[in-house]
């Protein structure tokens, strides 16, 4: 439009301080989006869990086993459609800041109740063949660089030793949020290595129901199922239980928007006091293009031009920094199982800036519009 | 050379306060949340780490990362209790052999379940960890379904208060005591009879995944160490309870100062923004003024010296009302999740005078770099130039 | 030929009755102009002079529309200006006031060419046609070769006379001048006070100045002296 030469004139008035505002709201929203990304990362159990998977524990303690027998049980319920197990293993790669999650999982079962995970069919049936083979996700094998066919050897803490095991298969998410931090092994290994008292018993059972509005039924009936028994279980949804454990690492939700709050409203002032100096210094000249001919509310929609511009080309670079930052996967080298932003947060931080760049012109906006000529001339 | 007056910029400031708050409030922000981050770090770990006392020593089994995944056998027990420089009450070796164990309780503050650490411990243990009391009720009776909760314990959880009775484990367990370990983990815990809880929990008897020993003093620990980790019948490791802690609170307290410094730092860039916006709008509004100071016969160093001056000042203002801010935060209790045991821990925000000094020097540091550049400016006005406006 | 007389028969180009103009200052109520009548017809070059606060910039900003009086009518070319409304009245300015001020009032991020390009910006011109009146404008004034230097990088009188052009670029009715020569030394006075002479003699332009200056009143056929809020004529030089 015609008047773009004038609101870009504008702004380059003074080339150090629209500089200094873009780069305000650059960082603003850089920050929006790591803040974002935080939160995903936190939250990420929640937005992966299965609506139809159910997670079963044993109801003294999260770390207290659960007997293999009870699979079958489980399988006769009603509404039940897949089950499988896994145990913690939690070895050591290397040194104790590698960590990631080792799963000691049913190998026939487990892709059943997570159909998410892809992996090409040779490398799974290479894993189905060898017993001491492995599965790790992407990301593990990038951050650790293996290769198929290497050989990982991993120490116990737990069960004593150092077990060694083959890299057969390698599993990629179809989403965003995907953990590909896990790391699998064959059940059978560990009963074979493991020492003798956690034969016949599994860490917990997850498993698949047909219809996901079932699931306060069917929890139910699990529990009723074990109940009095040694081993007596605590059913619930995978997004509960993941829940949970967010819920338990406090207030997180809190803390992010306190401090976004606190960037977003500096952000306000110190683009609000931009804008209102940059109207001051020009009272002669807006009165001026008043004197010509202009009217009130143009005046009035220039500085909001201004204003929008500034947050808009700022925002924009903040977004795309973040964007950029989260491509470069986990800042804290293996501790977060994701970070990333999805395009949905891009949206909402980009009318986050549309909002501040609206309100910090909208005063000197105002004060733009009903400035009178005759005084401002005056003032000259 | 003459320096320019501090009183000026003082009055410069007042004058021009609007403007000046603008980057005061930017600066006190990320001070604040610097500072805020800081003492969420340093709280937790202290938690941790008053946990632990310099006279005692923790044995687990070698090659153990943390006490879930160490075993110490009662055969290893007797050694322990017998190495050079355990304490004694009496004949009595000063010695806990321990149990850590998770439970599941609905947390008071949102109902859903949280983990709580459970530790078994010897009935000895308050003689052994002198900075834990009882401060309600009485301590466990040996061979008995009874527990002591730590004082967050039974803030955080739903049916741990005093008197109550929690079936878990097949057992219907008394509470009969509150604990105060002066903020120290153990006040997240909760506390019972080793060998009652190994069998509540189906595990083997006799079998410990910890011993911590009260040791004479201090220095006894070298020897202490030394006797244990040559002697052929164990496989264990031994080390000071408060370096234990430390290790164990490592790796949380890093993720939150990584993440927070990775936030302040952020915020610091765009404070320092709003720093030189206020500063560049300064010196464009005082031309006139410093042209006047400059004919007067103020060079140009006093001039510079005199514009940095007041971003420092600027920014000192803004680091004391972003620590000022932050203070009320001292002591609030929060909690979060200790990864390695997976259990729920409670521990309160620790704002010392050494962090306010950091969240200071942090504002100074702002303010110098928004300062110079701006000051470099007024120092290069052209004096006749800007005499002429006049 | 300009009239000062209420009474007058023949309309002017630019009629003035009966105008009042005060001002409150804290709670003193200050008359500024006082039943003032001015009649000018078209193509005269008026000059308005008098003491400082006797008026001249108040009665110029209300023949421009850029103020309304207290009492009073102001009719342009047969438009009363006077009971518009602030919309209205800018419309109005645009179309038919040109103005030029002391301190040159551009823009100082636009190039002379865009500066002068303003006025048009409201009009439905293409942006070729813009250019050509622009182009045009700049060569009355002599500043052609200079279309695309910022004010920063003229001199006065070469301000001065980018603010004409803008000024007469759009082909106003009538021109108002406050205090043009004020700022400027002599010899770019002479030659702003050439060009105004230039627009009246070969344009055909109204213009009313104000000034101090006895140099620049020298100039117009009609100098009129403000006194106690209203007009009295002086020596009128021949047209």
């Amino acid at each position: 439009m015609k008047f773009l030469p004038l609101v870009l004139a504008n702004l380059g008035r003074k080339k150090i301080r629209t500089a200094l505002t873009l780069g305000s709201f650059a960082v603003a929203l850089f920050l929006f989006g790591l803040l974002v990304a935080i939160r995903g990362a936190f939250n990420q159990g929640i937005d992966v869990a299965g609506k139809d998977r159910l997670m079963i524990i044993n109801r003294t303690s999260l770390i207290q086993p659960l007997p293999l027998p009870y699979r079958d049980r489980i399988l006769r319920i009603p509404g039940v459609t897949a089950v499988t197990f896994a145990s913690w293993f939690g070895g050591v790669y290397q040194d104790e800041k590698n960590f990631f999650p080792q799963f000691a999982v049913d190998s026939e079962t487990y892709r059943n109740v997570y159909p998410e995970f892809a992996i090409p069919a040779d490398q799974w049936a290479a894993f189905l063949e060898d017993r001491m083979g492995c599965v790790a996700g992407a990301s593990l094998v990038q951050r650790f660089g293996w290769k198929i066919g290497d050989r990982i050897p991993i120490r116990s803490p737990f069960f004593g030793g150092v077990w060694e095991f083959n890299l057969r298969a390698i599993y990629k998410g179809q989403r965003a949020q995907d953990d590909l931090t896990q790391f699998w092994f064959q059940r059978k290994y560990f009963e074979e290595k493991g020492p003798p008292y956690m034969k016949g018993l599994v860490g917990w059972y997850v498993l698949r129901i047909s219809n996901p509005d079932d699931a306060v039924r069917v929890t139910k009936a699990i529990d009723q199922e074990f109940a009095n028994s040694a081993y007596e279980t605590r059913t619930q949804t995978e997004a509960a239980m993941a829940a949970s454990f967010v819920k338990q690492m406090g207030n997180i939700e809190f803390l992010i928007l306190c401090i976004g709050s606190v960037v977003f409203f500096t952000l306000l002032l110190v683009t609000g006091n931009t804008m209102a100096i940059a109207v001051r210094e020009r009272t002669a000249e807006l009165a001026v293009l008043k004197a010509v001919g202009y009217s009130d509310r143009f005046v009035l929609g220039i500085v909001l031009a201004e204003s929008l511009t500034l947050s808009v080309v700022g925002g924009a670079l903040g977004l795309g920094l973040a964007k950029a930052f989260t491509a470069g996967g986990d800042p804290t080298g293996g501790m977060l199982p994701v970070f990333y932003l999805p395009p949905a947060s891009l949206a909402a931080g980009f009318a986050l800036a549309l909002a501040v760049g609206v309100a910090s012109g909208v005063i000197p906006a105002f004060s733009a519009m009903r400035l009178r000529v005759v005084d401002a001339l005056r003032r000259v | 050379m003459s320096a320019i007056p501090f009183v000026y910029n003082i009055e410069s400031v007042r004058a021009r306060w609007t403007s000046a708050i603008v980057a005061v409030l930017g600066i006190a922000g990320t001070v604040a949340v610097f500072v805020a981050m800081l003492a969420m770090a340093r709280g937790f770990e202290a938690t941790l780490v008053t946990a632990g006392s310099p006279e005692n020593a923790i044995v687990r089994r070698a090659g153990a990362t943390s006490e879930m995944d160490s075993i110490v056998p009662l055969s290893q027990l007797r050694p322990i209790e017998d190495a050079p420089g355990v304490a004694r009450a009496g004949s009595v070796p000063l010695v806990s052999a321990e149990v850590v164990v998770v439970g599941a309780l609905p947390l008071k503050a949102t109902g859903t379940d949280a983990n709580v650490q459970i530790r078994g411990v010897s009935p000895r243990a308050l003689d052994v960890r002198r900075h834990v009391r009882v401060v309600e009720g009485r301590f466990f009776k040996a061979g008995l379904p009874e527990i002591v909760v730590g004082q967050n314990a039974v803030r955080t959880y739903a049916g741990l208060d005093f008197g109550s009775r929690i079936p878990f484990g097949g057992l219907t367990w008394e509470v009969v005591g509150v604990l105060d370990s002066g903020g120290s983990a153990f006040d997240s815990e909760v506390w019972a009879d080793a060998d009652v809880l190994n069998q509540a929990y189906q595990r083997p008897p006799g079998i410990f995944q910890s011993a911590t020993a009260r040791l004479v003093s201090k220095e006894a620990l070298a020897e202490f160490k030394r006797t244990l980790e040559s002697d052929p019948r164990l496989t264990v490791q031994a080390e000071s309870e408060v370096e234990y802690y430390a290790k164990v609170s490592r790796m949380i307290t890093n993720l939150i100062l990584g993440l927070g410094t990775l936030v302040a730092l952020v915020m610091g860039v765009g404070a320092v923004f709003g720093a030189l916006n206020t500063m560049y709008s300064a010196v464009a509004e005082r031309s006139r003024e410093v042209a006047t100071l400059r004919a007067v016969g103020f060079g140009v160093g006093a001039v510079v010296l005199s514009f940095v001056a007041e971003a420092l000042l600027i920014s000192f203002l803004g680091g004391l009302l972003g620590c000022v801010a932050v203070l009320p935060i001292n002591g609030l209790t929060t909690g979060t999740m200790n990864w390695q045991t997976f259990s729920h821990l409670a521990f309160a925000f620790r704002v010392t005078p050494a962090l306010l000094a950091w969240g200071v020097a942090f504002a100074l540091a702002m303010g110098l770099v928004g300062g110079v550049p701006p000051a470099i400016r007024a120092a290069r006005l052209p004096v006749a130039a800007a005499l002429r406006d006049l | 030929m300009v009239r000062l007389g209420r009474g007058a028969a023949n309309k002017g180009l630019i009629v003035a009755r009966d105008l009042d103009k005060k001002y409150v200052r804290g709670s003193e109520e200050i008359h500024v102009l006082q039943g003032l009548n001015l009649d000018v017809d078209a193509g005269e070059y008026v000059a308005f002079m008098g003491p400082s606060g006797s008026g001249k910039t108040t009665l110029l900003n209300l023949l421009g529309g850029l103020d309304v009086p207290s009492a009073g009518t102001i009719t342009v070319a047969g438009d009363e200006i006077t009971h518009l409304s602030r919309r209205r009245l800018t419309e109005w300015r645009a179309r038919h006031v040109g103005f030029i001020f002391q301190m040159y009032n551009l823009l100082p991020v636009l190039t002379a060419f865009r500066n002068v390009e303003l006025p048009l910006l409201l009009t439905h011109l293409s942006k070729a046609e813009r250019r050509q009146h622009v182009e045009t404008a700049l060569k009355v004034v002599g500043l052609q070769d200079r279309m695309a230097h910022y004010p920063r990088q003229l001199s006065g009188g070469q301000l001065q006379r980018v603010a004409i052009a803008r000024a007469i670029v759009a082909d106003p009715t009538f021109l108002l001048c406050d205090e043009p020569t004020g700022d400027l030394d002599r010899k770019s006075a002479g030659e702003i006070l050439d060009l105004l002479d230039v627009l009246v003699r070969d344009h055909g332009k109204t213009v009313l100045m104000v000034t101090h200056d006895p140099r620049a009143a020298e100039r117009a056929q009609v100098t009129l002296h403000l006194e106690k809020g209203s007009l009295v004529e002086s020596e009128a030089v021949p047209a």
